[in-house]
């Protein structure tokens, strides 16, 4: 039994990922890319998954919809969702969740529209998936939806083809298609790491105000630690497959208590002049040459004997803060 | 800084023309094309750093290529320690392209995948004419040193590094022929944040120990900050604000920088989301480099836009020492 993230108010649960783990069988054996991972979503909360490439962050959120093939893809463990474990759904049952309940919006806007239909109609027949409504009202909800998420004179351009829409629009209009069936969940991959500062700063804006007004819940998967400070309430940080703290924003950024988390802030520029940035020795292990004991020890600068031999399990250091270090809260 | 800049760009133009359909051919009148850069003028001195910063499109990287003389310039002039190196071609360009040099984004695109480090590395010094064929090897081991890999790498392939390693890789290259000016185009913006910081030190130690010039290319402010001198901000194709790097954090005058700084998410104390804010975001998005707005070429995104805006394009003019501003609110006479 491993310890478990948070124990919320059940009520208030959306997600429930249990001891989620992804396995690739490979020419040289089987490969763990996520490795027993468990956390919680709220209702109206957004949760950041944070970690540097390879760290199976966006493995973890493609794997809760199940969008990873298997084979050579392999899932265990458990993803509740409104009293129901998605990896044991039927794939029918699983089509009625993706898109309706739980929405996911992706890193390329342009490649997750299709480029020979109008986008308004993509939207229209979104909706009709999960709601057999006549026609007129699904159009006129189209254009609503793109009024919504800030797509000027909506009508005009519901009428336009995805290659005619910039990076922002296209990412808003995938933001309206996830909404258009009022989800109760949004996993968000990377979503505006495509888009320039301006137009990224808009669609942030664009989510944090939907997670506040109709209540839904954001998983937000990113590498980039500002966008997370300054969107999310609590934090999952990922290393070589594993979740190695968890916390609030303010904890995460200002009192971590995994080394790997410390470095990663430290290695930020922007905080304070210094001439130096915190940088951390090395790179993060492949998955089929993971070192013994603790995955960050070889770049850790506090490692001791047992950080070689011996894996820190997560566990709880005060209210809702969890770390997996041997030193932690020393 | 004292004595001549090493690089001083003068009014750089740079238009591509767009290829016209078969119609278009037929038809009279002007033709069409995209104002990369549009009249962009600054100078970079030996050992300084200079931050160019901008959103995809804004002309940052033709810039730094006209710079180099890897493209040709529409008009303008670019002197190179005080020798006009516009309109050298063939040859007559061979002592420049020794003293000025790039690292690439992408480690990945930009590195031989059929070449070994020690063959990327040690080519342009033989090229030049800098090391015979026996000393190749020792130099080549030395530069890797000095960019914090082993000699031994010499005689990997660039699918045998990790992408750190890479950018290592593609520095030793741009250092091998001793440049006095490195344009550095977006080169740490591929690499994970652990990685960034390792090779951002490296430039920087760099610099110091070479007295190297950077003309630094990207579109990460916290980046820019962090490397630079002085920095100037890009916005389609001309610029909108020269400044000292501390001057420009602390006391940004052109709309724009303001917009930019107001976007960017920093780490802050968790309390309150820069992304709740009303009005703090601008609306909008670049307008198309094909069509150029009338007037301020911000004007449509500008929430302080007045009448002088529409009609007349303001020019880059100083303010202070140093901290120039192209904006009508800051131009004499102006009220903001």
């Amino acid at each position: 039994m491993t310890v478990r993230p948070d124990d919320l108010p059940a009520a208030d649960v959306v997600l429930d990922v249990r001891d989620l783990t992804v396995e690739f069988l490979t020419e040289e054996g089987r490969v763990r890319a996520v490795d027993e991972v468990s956390f919680q979503v709220r209702r109206g909360e957004v949760v950041g998954l944070v970690g540097e490439s390879g760290a199976g962050k966006s493995l973890t959120s493609e794997a809760i919809l199940r969008l990873i093939r298997c084979p050579p893809g392999r899932l265990s463990g458990q993803v509740w969702f409104r009293g129901r474990d998605l990896l044991r759904l039927s794939e029918a049952e699983l089509a009625t969740i993706r898109g309706g309940e739980i929405a996911m919006i992706f890193q390329n806007p342009g490649g997750s529209l299709n480029p020979v239909f109008r986008v308004g109609d993509q939207i229209v027949e979104a909706l009709q998936l999960h709601r057999p409504e006549p026609r007129r009202t699904l159009r006129e909800r189209t254009l609503d939806i793109l009024g919504r998420v800030g797509i000027p004179s909506a009508a005009a351009r519901a009428r336009d083809y995805p290659h005619q829409f910039s990076g922002g629009m296209a990412q808003r209009a995938m933001i309206g298609m996830g909404i258009a069936c009022v989800p109760t969940l949004l996993i968000a991959d990377e979503p505006t790491t495509a888009l320039d500062v301006t137009i990224q700063a808009q669609v942030l804006a664009l989510i944090r105000r939907l997670c506040r007004e109709t209540g839904v819940a954001v998983l937000l998967v990113s590498h980039d630690l500002g966008v997370i400070s300054q969107m999310c309430h609590r934090v999952l940080v990922m290393y070589a497959g594993r979740i190695v703290e968890a916390a609030s924003i303010q904890r995460i950024f200002h009192a971590p208590a995994h080394p790997y988390t410390q470095a990663l802030v430290a290695c930020l520029p922007g905080a304070g002049d210094r001439q130096r940035l915190g940088a951390i020795p090395g790179t993060m292990p492949g998955l089929r040459a993971l070192p013994s004991g603790c995955r960050f020890h070889p770049r850790c600068r506090l490692a001791e004997a047992r950080c070689a031999t011996e894996e820190p399990r997560l566990s709880r250091l005060d209210d809702g803060h969890l770390a997996a270090c041997h030193l932690a809260g020393r | 800084m004292a004595g001549r800049p090493l690089l001083e760009v003068e009014d750089l133009v740079k238009h591509f023309p767009l290829r016209d359909g078969a119609l278009g051919r037929l038809l009279p009148g002007r033709r069409r094309v995209v104002h990369a850069v549009d009249g962009v003028s600054f100078t970079v001195a030996a050992g300084e750093t200079l931050g160019l910063v901008g959103e995809s499109g804004c002309g940052k990287t033709t810039t730094g290529r006209l710079v180099l003389r890897a493209i040709d310039p529409t008009s303008g002039r670019i002197r190179f320690a005080g020798e006009d190196i516009t309109r050298l071609a063939g040859r007559a360009l061979l002592p420049f392209r020794r003293q000025a040099q790039i690292v690439f984004q992408d480690p990945y695109a930009s590195l031989n995948p059929r070449m070994t480090v020690g063959r990327m590395v040690g080519e342009p010094m033989l090229v030049h004419g800098l090391v015979g064929r026996a000393e190749v090897g020792e130099r080549v081991g030395a530069l890797l040193e000095t960019v914090g890999l082993l000699p031994e790498h010499a005689r990997r392939f660039p699918h045998e590094l990790s992408g750190g390693q890479r950018q290592r890789v593609g520095i030793a290259r741009a250092l091998a022929v001793g440049p006095r000016l490195v344009v550095a185009d977006e080169a740490v913006s591929a690499l994970d944040v652990s990685v960034r910081a390792q090779i951002l030190n490296l430039l920087v130690d760099l610099r110091e120990r070479l007295g190297l010039a950077y003309l630094f290319v990207s579109h990460d402010l916290g980046v820019i900050r962090f490397v630079s001198h002085r920095v100037a901000v890009m916005y389609l194709g001309r610029l909108a604000e020269v400044a000292p790097t501390d001057v420009l954090f602390k006391r940004p005058l052109h709309p724009y920088t303001h917009a930019l700084m107001a976007a960017i998410p920093t780490v802050g104390d968790g309390a309150a989301s820069i992304f709740d804010e009303p009005g703090r975001l601008i609306e909008g998005e670049l307008p198309s480099p094909i069509d150029l707005p009338r007037g301020c070429r911000f004007k449509s995104r500008c929430p302080y836009r007045f009448a002088p805006c529409e009609d007349v394009e303001p020019a880059l003019a100083p303010i202070e020492a140093g901290h120039a501003v192209a904006c009508h609110l800051h131009a004499q006479g102006g009220t903001p």
